[in-house]
Formats: structure tokens, sequence, C-alpha cells
């Protein structure tokens, strides 16, 4: 009897040990907040808090897409472009055509380059990073051209008052966040395009010889991807009227280093929404405490480069990944 | 006959759709192909081209280097503030040696612990950027003797009728296309990246190999910083914001494999120019200005799509 | 007798330059374990790819339960009940054994959510009856190779698959792990699925396996029955009188010892192994796959770490080298993967030669170009190589002549010892008797030559002296008389058999 509630426990304290080797961002997250609550008296309220995941949740939605991309092995540069295009659809479009047509052809360019995105990837062969990276460049020029090089205003004030939907301290882009980022985390562990997300990431031999439509799924992720970056984007220009052409300049940058952060791998077959939603909210935490410390911004930047190659050097530690490049 | 078209247009396809493109654009402008302009494009290629050829090493062994954008930042903050403060030849000579240690911080990561180079190197751009910020205190630094320093000449000096930092590319580009294709440093590169392990089988030491490639492209852009602040004579906080992508652009667009083992500097130079008289002829005809990055984007795709289509075989994967 | 599964006739397959396959003729009946058995490069694994489907054949047919049946794709024979358990496992780790066994068939709903409980309740199944002492639920990264096998073993239950293919399947797997394994094949067969066993271990053979159809050169040498045959026929007929049979060996005139290694071991992959070898002599070095030959020479040559043991170089006691040191003493060696760990494929003949010794084909780090081409058109020649110039992408080139050059690049240095690890392995008759002769030449030069293969005419053929290894041991030595095929059989399979009755 003993001896069996003996090995209840151990087996309790296996499956959180080997959880928390696998997710070690929440780890370095509770400690994050340990460390700023103690610094700051302020950092713990219900309204600093509130903010925190506001903050995070830009960075947190465009993180979702990537994750998708990134579990099948493939990376996504240009969400930071889509971003911006979306946004100023959304305002640029208003005057024509109504707000809530404009936020959904704001939604769909989003969708349709990402559709592109993947479509080149699957049908060149070609490696995601050039694909995007060229997507990056491409997109931002469609942005500047389509706002003629200024800021879109936005004329009915009432748009902005659309995302100033609180329940407690979580905003509506937050409370966005969180739904978008379990509906994924459903979607990768309890649908079929999900597992395939793994399989396609972890062997894309056993993958195609399964009968996986590889190329149709991997236009699938970055649909998605580019779907997410319009969301984030939309949201923006709703948080500040505005739609700037340089507007998630690279972000796509600070979405890697937060997925990265989490714990999924480049190499791809790896990760869960719950890794990203470690790194999201360390990010957005480690910028919030420094702020409330008035550290001066540079110190941000700084120690979110050592906690990059900290995270990296760690995984490699705990998990002996042999990645040479 | 057949045969031999195809052999052609797979590999110098891409010259000659540019070549077409020169063609096209001189056709229909008359200020496209004089000298004065093309010593134009070249000078304003000269920074990213200058960056490209140290980038070119490290993506050769089959890596990437991120950080080089915010390293031209911090680069030319440097040699600005240092200028005012000791004079050009020491402000050159301390860049030139940050740009060092920067590259061989990279290398000692990437090479030695063997992290992964993309992640390291956006985590450098990073942390060069919060350096960047904390040795200027926010402000932009200008060069308070604009008018009678030296310093001038790397930026906006002529030699022989033609602009110094031109001069500085090309000459750049010769040496490190000496480098890589007659020495044994050169034969290493292409060895670690054209296949890893078959190279340390034949006792290269594939981790100092990387290792020198990240402190080349650290110096290259010690030199591209030197050009920047001598040109602007004077540093803001985001001058090199985005360089990284337009060098990687330019390396791509010349057709080095990112894989590895495949490519070359005069590739590079093609690339990289290739961009600058893109951007230079859709000017002279007209177009917005940002017209230019969306004919970038078709262009790499077609380029490398091209290509890899060639390489295989066939044009779908 | 018992109705036959799959019958195949008369395939051909050819790849550029090697005749794979040529008018392969055989069957397999419900409920036995059918043996197929050859040496490298005799076309088992082109015709286990062939019935799986991941190679189409040139000719002839193939009769699945009485029709012609094509194999379109891996996925095809899977659902026609073909199933390939290859030697590198085509599972994801990441996922759980149940969705492993259902790779990219989960049931699902038609919005294309997984019906989880009937994932798990078939998967269960499945690994019930197959006693797999884990549960669907689990990740199959986590899991020792032997029980992702079992993984891979379990889709033969859950698509109720008529004809199981083995790989290799014992490669790496402890004689626990295998004592299972073999539990299980018979289950299979109890319930009447065919199942070919494909391995080079011939103590394997002979324990669990009712015919055997012995492959060479592409050719079908027979079909017998396991209980009536023995070890001796078999070996006979796998090995056989080829063209490639007149082996060259250098006169025995033996010089000073070059290299000592003296209890050389590694944790889990070998232990204390020591050999000499003296200019002038071939070494042999005979093994199963697996056995630890290419871990060892990898380690004198520097390219693993060992954890004890002492090296000796011309008498005089060194530290474990590194590669760059051991090519400047005068080490070379012809690795075992020519395209992973020989050559730069996408290189020239050129570059690929003066890779290792860069300093000596260059003036103060300046490449000499003259001095390269000069040596590149002499090993041309030498070695007679078809290639189209000096910068022609070895990609381009075939098996043999590819290895050419990995030989050109070691012996234009002038070694004083060269290791060869299976160097004529999947390359073509006319190149192995010019690599065979030439190994004679190089220990008739004074070289001390270290040759290791899985070949035994080769190994016996080519050698002055053999070591026998098993288990990363070495277990015997031969030399004149005491060489031949019997002994070495016995050294290797006795051990075996010793440590399994441990």
């Amino acid at each position: 009897m003993t001896d069996m509630v003996s090995t209840q426990k151990k087996n309790v304290v296996h499956h959180v040990v080997s959880w928390l080797l696998r997710n070690h961002i929440w780890v370095f997250l509770a400690l994050t907040m340990a460390v700023f609550s103690f610094a700051s008296p302020y950092f713990l309220t219900l309204n600093n808090i509130g903010n925190i995941l506001t903050q995070g949740a830009f960075i947190g939605i465009l993180a979702i897409g990537m994750t998708m991309v990134m579990i099948d092995g493939e990376i996504d540069l240009s969400v930071g472009a889509i971003l911006a295009l979306a946004s100023a659809l959304a305002i640029g479009l208003q005057d024509h055509m109504g707000t809530w047509p404009a936020v959904f052809l704001g939604l769909m360019s989003g969708a349709a380059l990402g559709f592109v995105n993947g479509s080149l990837v699957a049908l060149s062969g070609m490696h995601s990073f050039i694909v995007t990276l060229g997507g990056l460049i491409g997109i931002r020029g469609i942005v500047f051209v389509y706002t003629g090089e200024n800021a879109l205003m936005v004329q009915d004030f009432s748009y902005t008052e659309i995302p100033e939907i609180y329940i407690g301290p979580l905003s509506l882009t937050a409370m966005l966040f969180f739904a978008l980022a379990l509906f994924f985390q459903w979607v990768l562990t309890s649908t079929r395009h999900g597992r395939e997300t793994y399989a396609v990431g972890d062997n894309i031999e056993a993958a195609h010889d399964a009968g996986i439509n590889v190329k149709r799924h991997k236009i699938i992720n970055f649909t998605i991807c580019g779907t997410m970056a319009a969301v984030c984007g939309i949201l923006l220009s709703m948080r500040l009227g505005t739609a700037e052409p340089n507007a998630g300049k690279i972000w796509e940058l600070w979405t890697i280093i937060a997925v990265v952060l989490g714990g999924i791998r480049l190499t791809g077959g790896f990760g869960s929404m719950w890794m990203t939603i470690g790194g999201v909210l360390t990010l957005a935490v480690l910028r919030n405490g420094l702020r409330l410390l008035n550290t001066p911004n540079y110190v941000e930047l700084m120690v979110m480069g050592a906690v990059l190659v900290l995270a990296l050097s760690l995984d490699k530690l705990l998990n002996h990944q042999e990645d040479g490049r | 006959m057949n045969f031999d078209l195809n052999a052609m247009l797979r590999r110098h396809g891409l010259v000659l759709a540019f070549l077409v493109f020169l063609v096209g654009v001189a056709l229909n402008t008359d200020a496209f192909l004089t000298p004065g302009n093309i010593l134009d494009v070249l000078r304003q290629v000269s920074i990213t081209g200058m960056m490209a050829l140290g980038v070119t090493f490290v993506v050769l062994t089959g890596r990437l280097d991120l950080s080089v954008g915010s390293m031209l930042t911090l680069l030319t903050v440097i040699v600005v503030d240092q200028h005012n403060i000791s004079g050009p030849f020491p402000a050159i000579v301390m860049t030139l040696i940050a740009g060092l240690a920067i590259g061989a911080f990279n290398g000692l990561l990437i090479g030695f612990v063997r992290l992964n180079a993309l992640i390291v190197t956006l985590a450098m751009l990073s942390f060069l950027q919060g350096l960047v910020l904390f040795y200027s205190g926010g402000s932009n630094v200008n060069v308070q003797n604009a008018q009678s320093t030296w310093f001038a000449v790397f930026g906006r000096g002529n030699f022989l009728g033609i602009p110094v930092p031109v001069i500085l590319f090309l000459l750049g580009a010769v040496v490190a296309g000496l480098v890589l294709q007659f020495t044994t440093f050169g034969r290493r590169v292409y060895g670690v990246g054209g296949n890893e392990t078959a190279s340390i089988f034949s006792g290269i030491d594939a981790r100092w190999t990387v290792f020198w490639t990240y402190v080349i492209s650290g110096f290259t852009t010690a030199i591209a910083a030197v050009i920047m602040g001598s040109r602007v004579m004077g540093a803001q906080n985001t001058i090199g914001q985005g360089y990284e992508l337009t060098v990687l652009a330019g390396v791509i667009l010349g057709g080095t494999s990112m894989l590895g083992g495949s490519g070359s500097i005069w590739r590079t130079v093609i690339g990289i120019s290739m961009l600058g008289f893109i951007q230079n002829g859709l000017l002279l005809l007209g177009f917005p200005y940002y017209v230019q990055w969306l004919v970038t984007w078709a262009v790499i795709i077609i380029a490398v799509w091209i290509d890899l289509g060639a390489k295989r075989g066939r044009i779908f994967a | 007798m018992s109705d036959m599964v799959l019958e195949v006739r008369g395939i051909t397959k050819t790849f550029p330059g090697v005749k794979a396959l040529d008018n392969v003729s055989f069957d397999i009946r419900a409920g036995e374990v059918h043996a197929l058995v050859g040496e490298n490069g005799a076309g088992k694994s082109t015709l286990m790819k062939v019935l799986a489907g991941l190679h189409r054949a040139d000719g002839g047919e193939i009769i699945y339960q009485g029709q012609p049946t094509e194999v379109s794709g891996p996925l095809d024979a899977r659902k026609k009940g073909i199933l390939l358990i290859h030697q590198e496992l085509s599972l994801a780790p990441e996922l759980s054994a149940a969705e492993n066994i259902y790779l990219g068939a989960w049931p699902t709903n038609r919005f294309g959510v997984l019906k989880k409980r009937e994932l798990r309740r078939n998967a269960k199944s499945a690994l019930e009856a197959l006693n797999c002492g884990f549960g669907p639920d689990v990740r199959v990264g986590t899991l020792s190779v032997a029980m992702q096998q079992m993984v891979e073993i379990a889709r033969a239950e859950a698509f109720s698959a008529n004809v199981v293919i083995f790989d290799e399947p014992t490669a790496s797997l402890t004689d626990n792990e295998k004592t299972q394994l073999f539990h299980t094949i018979r289950g299979l067969k109890e319930r009447g699925v065919g199942i070919v066993y494909i391995s080079h271990k011939m103590d394997e053979i002979f324990d669990i396996t009712d015919r055997i159809t012995v492959l060479r050169d592409g050719q079908v040498q027979g079909t017998v029955e396991t209980a009536e045959s023995d070890l001796n026929q078999i070996t006979r007929m796998m090995i056989g009188r080829t063209l490639d049979a007149y082996f060259v060996k250098a006169e025995a005139n033996f010089g000073e010892e070059v290299l000592r290694v003296d209890g050389l071991g590694k944790q889990g992959l070998f232990k204390d192994v020591s050999f000499t070898v003296r200019e002038g002599e071939v070494l042999g070095l005979y093994g199963l796959v697996g056995a630890g030959r290419s871990e060892v020479v990898e380690t004198v040559f520097g390219v693993r770490k060992a954890d004890s043991g002492r090296l000796f170089w011309k008498g005089g006691e060194i530290k474990l080298p590194s590669p760059r040191e051991s090519i400047d003493m005068g080490m070379a060696l012809v690795p075992e993967s020519r395209k992973e760990q020989g050559l730069v494929l996408m290189m020239g003949g050129r570059e690929n030669t003066s890779l290792p010794h860069l300093s000596l084909f260059s003036d103060v780090s300046v490449m000499n170009r003259t001095k390269e081409l000069a040596v590149f058109e002499k090993y041309r020649s030498a070695l007679s190589i078809k290639t189209t110039g000096p910068d022609q992408a070895l990609s381009q080139l075939s098996g043999g002549n590819q290895q050419k050059f990995v030989l050109a690049k070691w012996l234009c240095a002038d070694p004083k010892l060269i290791i060869l690890d299976e160097p004529t392995r999947g390359i073509d008759v006319g190149s192995k008797s010019a690599i065979h002769e030439l190994i004679a030449d190089l220990a008739h030069q004074g070289l001390a030559v270290i040759v290791i293969s899985s070949e035994m005419p080769e190994v016996l053929g080519v050698s002055h002296r053999v070591l026998a290894m098993s288990e990363g041991a070495v277990v015997a030595e031969f030399e004149g008389d005491a060489m031949t095929e019997e002994n070495l059989i016995d050294a290797v399979s006795h051990h075996r058999k010793g440590i399994a009755a441990e």
C-alpha cells in the first residue's frame, strides 16, 4: 500500500520533472517574475499584469503562427511586413467600404500572402528562409507603395474603441491571444492537421511514405501564419488608430526570439503552444520588468540577446541536441 | 545546339536576364548607362557590398550572419564618436578591432560551442542594438570637424575620378575573391560548407574554419562602418537597421547556396550590384521608390528558383 | 504446401552502371520466415525496396495473393498489407505510439478531428497482441530502439499485414531484446503472416527462418529449406566463385612495425583492442556490421575519442592524435561512407585530392594549381579514373570512380599506413579487382595496410593476417594456413553464442 503510494508519488514527480525539462521556460518565467516582484512593488499589481499581457499579446499572436511553421521545420520572416499591410488595408479601406469589410480584406491579405509563401516553398523546394526573406522585403515595398509612405489615420474613432473590452485586467487583445493559442494547441494535439505537423517536422520521409500530402500541409501552415500576422496587424491598427508603413519592423525577429526562448527548435518536429505562451510571457515580463525598474532601454536589448543564447545553450545541454548549424 | 543553349541558360541565365534588364532601361532612359550613373550606383552599393563580401564567407560554410546590420550601426557610432575624441586614425583602428572582436565572439559560439548560427546572430543583433544605445546614450553622433578631416576621403573622396568607397569595395572583392579561390583557407571554407564530415575526416579543423569566417564578416562590416561614418559624417542609432537582410538578399541573389559549399565572391558582387542597378533603373524609369523592393522580391524568388530548378533538372520540387 | 502470399517473378532492376537485380524470382508462403541473404551489394535491399514500393522494377512481376499487383508506393504497399520494417525506423519521435502506428492514417471525423478514443483502443489492442509492455500513449522518442521497432511491428497488426519484411532488425538490439523480437516474429508467423528476414547474421538466420534464399550479384543462387541446410552450404552459395575472386596477395616481406595499438577502449563501442601492423603487411579486420571495426580505426585516426589505450607509432608512444596530426604522421583513412565521410561531392577531383594535404599543395598558403593538376593527372591515369576533367563535380561520377578519388586523395601524400574501411562496397566488379590489385601493390611498396571488410573472401584474399572482431572485441587472430572461412565464421559466431549464453 505505502509502496503503491510512493511509486505513484514517484510517477508524479517524474512527470513533473520531465514536463519541466521540456518546458523549462516556465521555470525561467517564474524566476523572472519572482525577481521583479521583489525589485518593484508595482510589478505584481493586477493593473501591471494586465499591461504585460496586452503588450505581450501582439508578439504572441505572431508567435502562434510562427510556432505552426516552425514545428514543420520551416520559418517565416515576412510576418512583420504582412502585419503592416493588413493594418494599412484595414484602415485605408475603411473610407471606401466601411469598417468590417476593410478588416475582413485586411485579414484576407494576410491569408493570401501566407498562401503565396507556402506555395512558393512547397512548389519550388526553396528554403523558407529565402522565400520569406524575399517576402519581407517585397511586402514591405507594397506597404510603402500603398500608404504613399505616410501613416494612415483612422477617420472614425470608434474603431479604436473596439478592442477596449476588458474582463478584469484582461484586454480583448490578450483574450484573443490566449483563445487563439489554446485553439491552436487543440489543433496541434487533436486534429489530423496538427499531428501531421509533428510528423512532417520530425521525419519528413516517414510522413511522405505514410501518405501525408506534405506540400498541401505546409501551404496550410504558412497560410495560418500569414493570417495570424494579419490578426496582429489589425489589432495594432485598432490600438493605435494609425497604420505606420514601418509598423512591425523587425517584429519577426522578436517573434522568433519568443518562440525559440519557449524551447521550440528550428530543426522542427518539436514544440507546443504551451512553450510558445511561456516564451511570449517571459519576453513580455522581461521587457515590462526592466522598464519598471527604470533601466535604460538598451539593457532590455542586451538582456534579450544574452537570455536567448543562454536558452539555446541550456536546451542543448538538457536535450543533448547536436545542432551544428 | 539546343543543349548548349540550355546549359548556357542554366549557368548564366540570371546574368543574361540582368543584361536584358540593363539594355531595356538604357533604351528608355538617357542617363542610365553613363559612367557617372554607373559610378553612382556602385557608390551606393559599396557599403552593403563590402559587408556582403564577409557574409559570403559565412554563407559558404552553410551558416548565417544576421548580426551585421546591428554591428554596422555600433561600429559606425564608434568610428564617428572616437573620431571626435581621439582623431581619425585611432578611431579607424578601434573600429576594426571592435569588428574583429564581435566577429570572434560569434565565431566562438557558433564554431566552437556549436550553437545554431541563426539564433546566435539574432541574439547578437539584439545585444549589439542595446550596446549602441548604451554607447551613444540614445543620441545621434556627428563628426564635429566634418569639413576639415581627412576621414572624409573614405566615403566622399574620389581617386582618378572614381569614388573611393567604390575602389575600396572592388579592392576588397578582389582580395576576398583571391583568398577564396587561391588560398588553403578558401579551400577549407568550401570543404566545410560542401561536406563538414568529410572535411573533418580530411584533417580540416571545421571549428577554426567557421570561427575565422565570422571574424572576416566582422572585419568587412568594420570597413563598411568606416565608409558609412565618413559618408554620413555622423551616425544615428538605427543607421544599419535592416542591412543584414539586404546583404543576405544580395548574396542569395548572386546564387551562393544557403546550404554551403557553392558560390563565390564574384557572384556576390554581381548579386549586390544587380540590386543596386535594379533600384537605380526603376527610379530612372519613374517608378516610386519602394517598387524596387517588390521587384527585389520577385527577382530573388525567380533567381533562386531557376538556380534550384536547373540543379535538380525540373522546375517543381 | 501452404499457400503463397507473395511471389516475385523475373524481377530486374538496373541502376546506372550496375545491374542490381537480374531476373530474380522467389516466393513467400503464409506463416513462414524466409531469409534473404547475400553479401553487401548482392541486391537484398534493392529487392526489398521493390517489394515495399520504394523502387520500381524495370521488368518482371509481383503476384500478391494470387493476383498480379503493382505496388505504387510505400503507402500503397502498407494498405495492401505489405509492411517494410527498415533499419532506419520510419517514426515521428514526438508523436505517441498510437499515432505512429497509424501514421498518416489516423481515424478522424469529417472535420479532421482525431477520434482519439478509437485510435487509442485500436493501437492498444495491436500493442497488446504483441505483448509490448508499453501503452499507446507513450511518446515514441522516449522509447528504446527495440521498443520503437515494436511500434513499427504493431503496424503489421493494425493494418493486418500479410507480408512483413524485416531489414537487419537486430542491428542495434541487445541479446535480450533480440530474444523478445524473435518471440514476436514467431507470433506473427503463427497468425499466418509471411515474413521476409534480411540479415548478415548467420546464427539468427538458422535460429528463426524456415527457408533461405541466397542472392549474389543480383541473381538468385537458390532457395533451400533451413532445416536441411548448414552454414557451409549457405556461405558457399553466398560467396561462390565470381570474376573478382582472383585475389592478388602481396609477397610477404615485412619490415618494421608501423603502428601498435594497445588496449584501446571506448565505453559502449569497443574494449581492450590491441594489434600491430608492419611495413609491407596487409592486416585484415573482419567482423559483421556493428562489430566495432570502423569505430576502432576512426579512433586510431583521431576522428573519435577513446577512454583508454595507448598508441605507438614506429615504436614510439604517441598521444591519441587529431586527424590533422595523423595525416601529418603519414596515416590515411579511406572511410566507410564514401559520400558522407570520404568526399566533398560538389567539388571536382582536383580539389578533393588535395583537401587533406593543403599545405603540401600550397606555397605560403597559396594553392599551387600546377601541382594539383599534375597530381590529379597522375592518379587519373594510374587508377584509370573516368572523369571529364579536374573540376567535374564528383557527384556525377560512378561509385567506383568516386572511390578511386578517395584512394587518390590519400595516396598522393605517400602515407606510411593506409586504412581501408570497406573499400569495395557498392562498386562494380571491374573497379573492385583494380582496388584489390592496388592493395597488393601498396604492400609491395612497403606500406602498412589495414583492410576492413565484411566480405570474407575479400578479407582472406588480400590480407597476410586477419583479426576477427565481434561485439567490440578482437576475438581471434589467424595467419597463414589458419586463414580459412570456416575458422573466421567459427570465431565470430562462437563468440556471439558465448555472449548469448552468459
